[in-house]
């Protein structure tokens, strides 16, 4: 088989399904301003992962997600739990949450020496797209990733038009009946389990950047929300494979005798499409004045 | 079926050490036109989401003769124009079809039907030409004869209003106004926030002051006296007026 069919288009492929899932959720993180969230649950996924392999002893995809959405629902608990009993303010309860949950999953990771399965330090914050090549067949993460992004794709078409209300006017959405609450809780798991996908992709660090950029670029430059969907999930496949195609060859096209990680610089492409969709958008603004 | 719209008994909402509302009683007769007039901070638009469940108060709530929870589908309500993002991607004329939400459920499908429900809607509050507009692009006034095009197309037999002529130009007042009174003339049963003390007698039939307790209720002829809105407001305001 082609070289490229084997090394590079399953890490590209599941770079885009996890790209896709994170976008998808992305998006109302973005519209009702909760990108923090999306941060939150990037990195207590580490502490979910590292427990359930120390439990289980297995390396298993579904035992280790299960482990980061446990953790997910434990630190969306703890979150309320201090802001309420601190009386801290939701931000700040959120990134003590967090980054003491992160750091602690760094510590058990260390600690334990978990390295035979993919699960070390640098794995886990970089990211290992590049080891999920075809040997002898699909990498296990190409389907459980595709799985995930279906799934989450199906469950907000389902619950669109009620989601779409609570977000744009929580209040009113409660007198017409929708449980807001439980909506809100619904996006929380669902960030957890995309972010639990782009764990596997690109580590917890850059998650951030999957479920809050192509989301906040397609909402500065659409002004109807089904198109402001279709274009974050373009700039999200659009930025998986350029990243991945920039970090993998374009320093061998420029002659230089090494590549860079390709998660860095997948978040480095949604960064910079951020970037040029701001710069689109304040252009046109200026154009309409 | 004369189920009076709408009897409020011994309301009382607290936010921590804050007594928001202390015991405040209304009743809504139908087909009334209810202004609840009061100081800043006396519990008006409290009173409403009170009213509505949205915060948890205590004391006896009863619509159409039943608790409210079982009314819902017969009660709209306009929150005040500050609480949503007017930057959200939607036009126009999805936030009307917001309002069909009970009808259309998760997945029903919105058809011509509802669209043109929708556009006559719009048209009702005067905002028909700016159905495919983004909302972010509508000022204040507009902003607001949007979300009482919105409530209309619930279907309600009682309004609730909060604060709906606060910033608003005087076409955009004097279009909810004749509004409101179409629907009044329907037998729906209207009950708005209102700040402006000087429109309240051309406006509104009944009057409920408040300041977080019931201070009076009633026709406008009745309680809308000087010696009512002192108790209300306080005397300064009547020094300030005179």
């Amino acid at each position: 088989m082609d070289e490229f069919l084997i090394l590079s288009l399953p890490p590209m492929v599941i770079a885009s399904l996890a790209a896709v899932a994170c976008a998808l959720p992305g998006n109302f993180l973005v519209l009702s301003r909760r990108a923090m969230l999306g941060d939150a649950m990037s990195h207590v996924v580490l502490p979910g992962i590292v427990v359930a392999f120390l439990l289980t002893g297995s390396g298993n995809g579904w035992v280790m997600g299960a482990g980061a959405l446990a953790a997910a629902g434990l630190s969306a608990l703890l979150i309320e739990v201090v802001t309420r009993r601190a009386r801290m303010e939701p931000g700040a309860a959120m990134a003590v949450v967090f980054t003491a949950m992160f750091a602690l999953g760094v510590v058990l990771l260390e600690m334990t020496g978990t390295s035979g399965i993919h699960l070390d330090v640098e794995h886990a914050l970089y990211g290992n797209l590049e080891t999920l090549i075809w040997l002898p067949g699909p990498p296990p993460e190409l389907a459980r990733l595709a799985l995930i992004a279906a799934g989450l794709a199906l469950a907000l078409r389902l619950v669109w038009r009620p989601l779409v209300l609570a977000t744009f006017d929580p209040v009113f959405a409660q007198t017409m009946g929708i449980p807001v609450a439980w909506l809100r809780a619904g996006l929380t798991a669902a960030t957890a389990l995309a972010a639990v996908a782009a764990f596997q992709a690109v580590g917890s660090i850059l998650t951030i950047s999957m479920l809050i950029c192509p989301a906040a670029a397609a909402r500065l430059l659409t002004t109807r929300l089904p198109m402001q969907v279709a274009v974050s999930l373009g700039f999200a496949v659009a930025s998986a494979v350029l990243g991945y195609v920039l970090a993998g060859y374009a320093p061998l096209w420029l002659g230089l005798p090494y590549t860079v990680s390709a998660s860095g610089m997948i978040a480095t492409v949604s960064g910079l499409m951020l970037v040029g969709a701001a710069l689109t958008a304040s252009h046109r603004a200026r154009a309409r004045l | 079926m004369s189920q009076i719209p709408l009897d409020v008994r011994d309301l009382t909402l607290r936010y921590g050490d804050v007594l928001a509302l202390d015991g405040a009683t209304a009743h809504f007769p139908k087909a009334s036109m209810t202004a609840i007039v009061g100081p800043n901070g006396a519990g008006k638009s409290s009173f409403l989401k009170s009213v509505l469940g949205l915060e948890a108060a205590s004391g006896e709530v009863r619509a159409f003769g039943g608790p409210v929870a079982d009314a819902m589908a017969r009660i709209a309500y306009v929150p005040q124009r500050a609480a949503v993002d007017w930057s959200f991607p939607v036009r126009v004329i999805d936030v009307v079809l917001m309002g069909f939400y009970r009808q259309t459920g998760l997945l029903g499908r919105i058809d011509r039907r509802f669209q043109a429900k929708a556009m006559a809607c719009l048209a009702r509050v005067g905002m028909q030409d700016f159905a495919r507009r983004q909302i972010g692009a509508l000022s204040g006034g507009q902003q607001q004869r949007v979300f009482l095009a919105r409530a209309l197309a619930q279907g309600a037999e009682l309004y609730l209003l909060d604060e709906p002529f606060a910033g608003v130009d005087a076409a955009t007042e004097s279009a909810i106004i004749t509004v409101l009174k179409g629907l009044q003339a329907e037998g729906a049963t209207i009950i708005a926030v209102h700040h402006d003390l000087s429109t309240v007698a051309d406006y509104f039939d009944r009057v409920l002051l408040l300041n977080r307790h019931t201070i009076a209720e009633g026709s406008v002829a009745e309680i809308f006296t000087r010696d009512a809105l002192a108790r209300a407001y306080g005397p300064s305001l009547m020094l300030a007026a005179e």
